[in-house]
């Protein structure tokens, strides 16, 4: 990579994992993973997404405000799985990736699978770094491990699990 | 033979600060000689908290190590000397705005001082319906229909109170527009402020947009009226010559840890015709004259609005940070502070991407630059320039209605201090210019 003004992310797992107790570079809590994610918005469109016939719904709205970050989420469960997460948001990249990998990840999971899921994220972002995001567990949502780093942060990666948790609970 | 010592002649023998005499500032200042993530500390969040020179921390450290005791009570040598340098500390920062000692009054900060002012309004109200106290009261009390006016750009330290005392008293709160270039729209307060306005409460200098109001012509609109005037100076009394009577308000907050003092320690501006008179914020010890069971009268200003044992060692230390400012010279640090802040205006409108808030480069205004950064959100932005040691303001600054009138949800914020180089704001500049692309913007 040209070392120009635009220093970019490194490529997806190649960069180091953070010594305890050290600040995190900048590309180390940037993870490529978050940053396309930040952009996919994979669930995103209350609106423009039907409810799956037959489900139960719970819907959820969060906000932030300290920065303003919001998420309107909703989710349909039918069966016993989740068979659809939608939502609206406007936040900084890490909410919003976060809100994405989430409902990538939870549509079809079983709905305690889901629970065991976002308590699983919890523990690692609330863990202050002490806690490594174990990838067969939390899959892409490991990416945002280098978060729990910045107490000021934790709230943006949560946000959309705690709307979903919540919205969980009334679904269930 | 007496010389008459012209503003002209003062200016020319206080030549204008530079970079040299900035480093020099900076070495009474150790928290700004530290690296953060591998870089020197850029401190640009001023406009938040100030940095303290070691006069301030040295102040706070004596006054504990041989002064510390009550003050106003106790007749025992250390009381005395605690109760003289508390004093000798109200008069430093009555001095330095162009007060009287008498209306002086320490606060928590400058949220404190406004929620004082606006529950002794409404109290006042009670007051005089009730027969109790001074009967100019009823002159003060705001009652239903009665009208608060505010600005669109106050932080809601100064719009929170109001709206609650609106509430409770059945007055109407109105607000003074602003125009997209962040000036106030004056045709608009004179029409905003009319007959039933009984308080007329805004800021000084916007913590947002860096516009430097009218406060000749504010005042003027309000006197005219009656109304009261009430200045929120967080963003002026730190960085420039102020002088209550001049401007004619009647009452002025402003908070200690912005302007190189500690936390915990602020100033409340009263006139002192209506600081005597209005009902007391809390009540307790150290405020009164007589108590029965039943009841009691309460001390003149500033001691009427002092319950409880005060922020002793921080008022102290606030008055060893207004004398730095004094000595360093208030409109000299203005000139500089103006000087970093249109270059920070000016850097960011060439970068693409980015839009300014408040009056553009070349405008008056304040040192300070809130911005947009086009596709990141300012919680990405802080974190990318804190990666650099950059430390700025990101979210909505305790100013929500106004990003909501413009259209945002939260933005970014340099704010400069007398401690920042030309080369801190160059620093900022640079980062911020990557920003977009790290993005992938």
């Amino acid at each position: 990579m040209a070392a120009a003004a635009s220093p970019g992310p490194d490529s997806q797992n190649t960069v180091a994992p953070a010594q305890k107790g050290t600040a995190l570079s900048l590309d180390q809590l940037y993870q490529q993973i978050i940053l396309d994610h930040s952009k996919e918005r994979h669930g995103s469109g209350l609106s423009e997404t039907p409810v799956p016939a037959g489900a139960s719904t719970g819907s959820s709205h969060q906000l932030n405000p300290v920065c303003g970050d919001e998420v309107t989420l909703r989710l349909a469960v039918k069966e016993g799985k989740i068979a659809q997460i939608a939502w609206d948001g406007d936040g900084c990249s890490i909410s919003m990736a976060s809100a994405s990998v989430l409902s990538e990840m939870a549509e079809g999971l079983n709905v305690s699978d889901l629970r065991t899921l976002i308590d699983a994220f919890r523990d690692v972002l609330r863990s202050r770094g002490k806690i490594a995001a174990d990838p067969e567990i939390l899959g892409d949502a490991a990416a945002f491990e280098g978060v729990s780093r910045y107490a000021a942060r934790v709230k943006c990666a949560m946000i959309a699990w705690v709307a979903a948790e919540d919205s969980l609970n009334q679904a269930t | 033979m007496a010389q008459v010592v012209t503003p002209a002649t003062l200016s020319h023998a206080a030549p204008d600060m530079d970079d040299a005499e900035v480093l020099r500032i900076r070495n009474d200042f150790p928290v700004l000689a530290q690296e953060i993530n591998g870089s020197p500390l850029v401190y640009l969040d001023s406009g938040a908290t100030s940095q303290n020179p070691l006069s301030v921390l040295e102040a706070e450290q004596e006054f504990y190590e041989q002064r510390n005791a009550a003050v106003h009570r106790g007749a025992h040598h250390l009381a005395v000397e605690a109760t003289d340098v508390f004093e000798d500390a109200r008069q430093t920062l009555a001095d330095f705005i162009g007060a009287r000692y008498e209306e002086t009054v320490w606060t928590s900060n400058a949220t404190e001082g406004l929620n004082l002012v606006a529950q002794s309004l409404a109290t006042a109200g009670l007051w005089a319906e009730r027969g109790r106290g001074d009967a100019r009261l009823s002159e003060l009390a705001v009652g239903p229909g009665d009208e608060i006016v505010v600005t669109e750009m106050e932080h809601h330290a100064n719009l929170i109170p109001w709206q609650e005392l609106a509430f409770r008293t059945g007055a109407v709160l109105r607000y003074i527009p602003i125009n997209d270039d962040g000036s106030l729209q004056m045709d608009t307060a004179a029409a905003v402020i009319g007959p039933r306005t009984r308080v007329v409460a805004f800021t000084h200098a916007s913590n947002v947009l860096g516009t430097i109001n009218p406060v000749i012509d504010l005042v003027a609109l309000a006197r005219a009226v009656g109304a009261l005037v009430v200045l929120d100076a967080c963003q002026s009394a730190p960085h420039m010559a102020l002088d209550v009577k001049a401007l004619d308000v009647d009452f002025a907050v402003f908070s200690g840890h912005k302007m190189l003092g500690p936390t915990g320690v602020g100033v409340l501006y009263g006139k002192r015709e209506l600081l005597d008179v209005l009902p007391p914020f809390l009540t307790g010890g150290s405020m009164i004259t007589t108590v029965t069971m039943e009841r009691a009268e309460f001390l003149a200003a500033p001691q009427r609005f002092e319950a409880g044992t005060q922020r002793v060692s921080q008022a102290v230390a606030l008055a060893a940070g207004a004398n730095y400012l004094s000595e360093t010279g208030l409109d000299r640090i203005h000139r500089w502070e103006t000087k970093l802040g249109q270059r920070m205006v000016a850097g960011l409108q060439d970068i693409p991407g980015i839009r300014v808030l408040g009056p553009a480069a070349g405008s008056e205004r304040i040192g300070l630059a809130a911005f947009d950064v086009a596709g990141v959100h300012a919680h990405d932005v802080g974190q990318f320039l804190d990666s650099r040691g950059i430390a700025v303001r990101v979210g909505h600054h305790c100013a929500q209605p106004l990003h909501r009138r413009l259209g945002l949800t939260a933005t970014t914020r340099a704010s400069a201090y007398l401690y920042n180089t030309t080369s801190d704001v160059d620093m900022f500049l640079d980062a911020v210019a990557g920003v977009r692309s790290y993005f992938r913007v």
